[in-house]
């Protein structure tokens, strides 16, 4: 196991120590309690596949999947998290204001750290894994010779696939108007029905 | 050259396709489905760009920004339709939608 692990490459290691953060991040998310603890484990998930992309030659896709998944898509969580005010049942160890915290015994800053601990120690380990790729000359020559860059991804995407890419656009207006219709507050948009319905 | 066996890449993606799988049929809360299924796209991802690295192609890429956009829609809907569950039952449970009537 171990003269196994000596014979791979810098590249391959770093990209199984990742692949195992995001399965570890993963597993968390599916079997966690607190939706918020839950949330941040999704976003060390991502940030970990993000890595994997990045290791397998797809810089790209990397970036879109920081910016849009773990950026956009995870704010809409936070905000729908927000907007249930989960802070009832979800938040037991969660911080109170005057600093201690709900579910232990004493409030003791251990309990505290314990909370804080798992996202931030695989966040950690993948800027560590991140650092390492960035400043290992050979895993970046490694990389160069099998990356596919922004470039060809956009001639492909505004070439043969532009079909598609209509699509995806029409797919995209379909969940802003079935977004604001369903999450619209109870009423709006009636009273001007009620209006005709009184003068006609 | 290949540094990554595509095998690999697809054994990854399934782990975290199965893990995700498995949260959305076991899970109660409707924003954990939510969180699951979010899981389980990315794995599908993942086995795109995979085989992309393998052959070299960009198709893969192009793939997974289609299910990147996939994934925002139904994100949006998704929570949409949350929220209006928390606002008809006052809960996120899905059992409680198991009634089938206005």
């Amino acid at each position: 196991m171990i003269s196994t692990f000596m014979e791979l490459n810098p590249l391959q290691l770093t990209f199984y120590s990742a692949a195992l953060l995001a399965i570890v991040a993963s597993l968390k998310v599916v079997t966690g309690k607190n939706t918020v603890h839950a949330l941040l484990y999704l976003v060390v998930s991502l940030l970990a596949v993000a890595v994997c992309f990045y290791l397998m030659g797809a810089p790209f896709a990397a970036g879109l999947e920081v910016i849009v998944y773990a950026g956009a898509i995870l704010v809409l969580f936070v905000f729908a998290i927000m907007m249930f005010g989960l802070g009832q049942d979800e938040t037991l160890h969660a911080p109170s204001v005057d600093g201690r915290v709900y579910g232990s015994i004493d409030g003791s800053k251990a309990n505290k750290f314990n909370l804080w601990f798992g996202p931030f120690l695989l966040a950690l380990l993948l800027l560590l894994e991140l650092v390492y790729a960035i400043s290992s000359s050979e895993v970046q020559a490694k990389l160069t010779s099998h990356t596919i860059d922004a470039k060809q991804v956009g001639i492909l995407l505004y070439g043969p696939y532009l079909l598609a890419v209509e699509i995806a656009s029409f797919l995209l207006l379909a969940g802003l108007i079935g977004g604001y219709h369903f999450a619209k507050p109870e009423g709006v948009g009636l009273e001007r029905k009620k209006d005709i319905g009184e003068h006609g | 050259m290949i540094t990554i066996p595509l095998s690999h890449v697809l054994i990854l993606a399934s782990i975290l396709f199965v893990i995700g799988f498995v949260g959305v049929i076991t899970r109660k809360n409707t924003l954990f489905i939510l969180m699951s299924l979010e899981v389980m796209l990315n794995a599908v991802g993942v086995a795109f760009i995979g085989a992309g690295s393998a052959w070299q192609q960009a198709d893969g890429q192009v793939m997974f920004i289609l299910i990147l956009t996939l994934a925002a829609a139904e994100v949006a809907l998704g929570l949409a339709l949350l929220i209006q569950m928390q606002r008809r039952f006052k809960s996120l449970d899905i059992d409680k939608l198991s009634k089938l009537k206005g």
